[in-house]
């Protein structure tokens, strides 16, 4: 699904991404875990096609395309999403006008039939019991007034309803107690399939214990140092980074 | 047609206008808008209005309280049956006491000019509380000039609701003058809606006038014409009288849209609070020039003043000067103004969710706009705002598109 080929990226002219390889199949979690600076948004928001992030070397393939000839919106409707780590506020756009738009540019992209008002509101809220995110929530701004919990679940809300092929989540599980890290979880669990691929993108390895992965890849200095299963986010927990760190250093 | 008095008036503001000229960029009250291209052109003066025209689906029959049709300056229908406690009457009909009261003709030369060529308009009279509203609908067509001319008096405790839309097709001259008078107690809300042509030329004046404990809220929506002057004064002569003007400008390509506002605080205790917005695009360029004076009587003075400006474009021109003219220090006055772009971030998040370019444009834009839209208080002119703001950020998109790569 996604084959990333010594991908080197970085912002205003800084490179930060160093030769990266990483391939995600159908069907499978991965988790990307390093300490702060590795690169770990650099990667989320270069995928995602955010402004002022660079490719500056190698390539990335989505379902065998070349994933960054595609402006960000093409990349939604073909079945991408970013959980942001800071998902901005928006006031004076309507979030159930905002998410309807967004599904049914999807939709439409997929050959399938928009959803009328009614349908839409239907969906949005049995995806909204997921998350625990109350109704009321429709008529607001864009995460206008929003926590900074209920903004993350409002991410993993709108993953719900857009049914994503490949989630990416930067840090979803940042600022989160330990209830709202279960519902974000349990959201994404719920996307769970072997069509649907996660790259979840952390710090901790808490939020692991939800949503237990089937790959970890240990990014540091922009570069993935380590692979392997999901107890190596359990060894991470316990011995820090540091010593992925030294260990790295003292055989390059 | 027209009373003695309005004769008399007529040929008074005609001399005027033959001393003043037309105004230029030298005078400090028209040094953003150049008026020579109105000037220079050939009018045509229509003797009577044609036997068809167009709406241009901006009619508000059935859904307000009576709908008055314009075209080139000549009133065509419906006939009128005035039907207390609201009297409309042609403006030839208008009372000696408020026609050309208040609308300086004397220092104005486009009201001069107005006043020395008016030809029909509407003359609203309205004794009590009236719920719904007026619309008057002026069209224009290609090479004429119009001068519509329109009296609104609310008598004491007395309210209403007025919606003057212009619109036309080709290149034409619309120069309206509008009076609004308010008396004790009274509360108007009055809409215009500057529609008109995008080869068009637009000056419109409305001069308020408020005694005591009166309220008057004006909106603006200024999307259509080559070059638009809306000049709006508000004169606050009774205490306890308050003032709202609401504005929206939208120009794109190569419009030029001038709003001009003097509130005048005369008398102690009175509000005035002004909200115009601007979206700038293409080689647009928009103004605000908004001027509040408060007396050396008028202590206890409530004023505030804001204008916000979105460009859209690199090449869109926007110049905002709120000005305070304060002559006693027992009042609360603030003003302040931002010019900005659209910001990359919520750009961003609306696109990453699959929404296009265009529609996360046009989503924030009305986001922004919204804010005075909102404050229109009737629903199908609230629509017909909103699909024009629509239309006019969608029609130069190839053009943005060119340039943003």
């Amino acid at each position: 699904m996604l084959e990333i080929k010594n991908l080197k990226a970085g912002i205003d002219g800084k490179e930060i991404l160093k030769g990266i390889d990483l391939s995600i199949q159908p069907g499978e979690v991965h988790a990307i875990m390093g300490p702060n600076g590795s690169g770990k948004s650099t990667l989320a928001n270069v995928l995602a096609g955010r402004p002022h992030y660079e490719v500056l070397g190698g390539e990335v393939l989505y379902e065998g395309k070349d994933l960054f000839s595609m402006p960000a919106e093409e990349r939604a409707r073909e079945g991408v999403f970013l959980a942001m780590q800071y998902p901005v506020e928006i006031p004076g756009v309507n979030n159930t006008y905002f998410l309807k738009a967004a599904l049914n540019a999807v939709r439409k992209h997929r050959g399938e039939e928009e959803l009328d008002a009614m349908e839409f509101l239907q969906l949005a809220r049995q995806k909204m019991k997921v998350v625990d995110l109350d109704e009321s929530f429709l008529n607001r701004g864009v995460n206008e007034g929003f926590s900074g919990g209920e903004k993350k679940r409002n991410e993993i809300f709108q993953m719900a309803v857009l049914d994503p092929k490949l989630a990416i989540l930067d840090e979803t599980d940042s600022g989160l107690d330990i209830d709202a890290l279960r519902i974000v979880a349990e959201g994404v669990n719920q996307l769970r399939s072997e069509k649907h691929a996660v790259l979840v993108i952390t710090h901790y390895q808490r939020l692991l214990s939800y949503l237990v992965p089937d790959f970890v890849h240990v990014l540091a200095n922009g570069q993935i140092v380590r692979s392997g299963g999901k107890e190596l986010a359990m060894e991470l927990e316990q011995k820090g980074y540091e010593w992925l760190e030294q260990e790295v250093a003292a055989t390059s | 047609m027209t009373t003695a008095i309005q004769q008399d008036v007529r040929e008074q503001a005609a001399e005027r206008f033959r001393q003043l000229g037309w105004p230029t960029t030298r005078l400090e009250e028209w040094k953003y808008t150049n008026v020579a291209p109105i000037a220079r052109s050939e009018w045509k003066r229509a003797s009577s209005a044609p036997a068809t025209f167009d709406t241009q689906g901006m009619s508000l029959q059935g859904r307000a309280l009576a709908e008055l049709v314009f075209v080139n300056g000549h009133y065509v229908g419906p006939a009128l049956q005035p039907a207390p406690p609201v009297v409309i009457k042609p403006i030839a009909q208008a009372p000696e006491e408020h026609y050309a009261r208040y609308a300086d003709y004397a220092e104005h030369p486009f009201t001069a000019l107005n006043t020395a060529n008016a030809q029909d308009g509407a003359y609203i009279h309205v004794q009590r509380a009236v719920e719904g509203f007026i619309h008057l609908l002026f069209i224009g067509t290609d090479g004429y000039e119009s001068h519509p001319r329109n009296l609104i008096v609310a008598e004491r405790g007395a309210q209403l609701s007025v919606v003057e839309t212009f619109i036309g097709a080709g290149k034409y001259f619309t120069n309206a003058v509008t009076e609004l008078v308010a008396k004790d107690g009274a509360v108007i809300e009055h809409t215009k809606i500057e529609s008109e042509s995008l080869e068009a030329f637009h000056i419109g004046t409305l001069q308020i006038h408020q005694e005591r404990s009166s309220s008057v809220t004006s909106h603006c929506i200024a999307t259509g014409g080559a070059l638009v002057r809306n000049e709006i004064n508000a004169a606050l002569t009774g205490q306890g009288a308050s003032v709202v003007l609401d504005g929206l400008f939208a120009p794109n390509g190569t419009q030029h849209i001038d709003n001009h506002t003097v509130i005048d605080h005369a008398t102690p205790h009175c509000d005035s609070l002004e909200f115009y917005k601007g979206v700038l695009d293409g080689h647009s360029r928009g103004i605000f020039d908004g001027k509040v004076i408060v007396r050396p009587d008028a202590q206890k003075t409530v004023s505030r003043q804001v204008n916000n400006n979105l460009l859209l474009s690199e090449t869109a021109i926007v110049d905002s000067k709120p000005t305070l003219e304060i002559l006693n220090d027992d009042v609360k006055c603030n003003h302040g103004s931002t010019i900005g772009q659209l910001e990359e971030e919520p750009m961003f998040y609306l696109r990453s969710r699959g929404i296009g370019e265009e529609e996360a444009r046009s989503l924030l834009v009305h986001a922004f706009a919204g804010e005075i839209i909102d404050r229109l208080k009737i629903e199908p002119v609230r629509e017909q705002v909103r699909r024009a703001l629509f239309a006019q950020l969608k029609d130069r998109l190839p053009e943005r598109r060119e340039r943003g790569r």
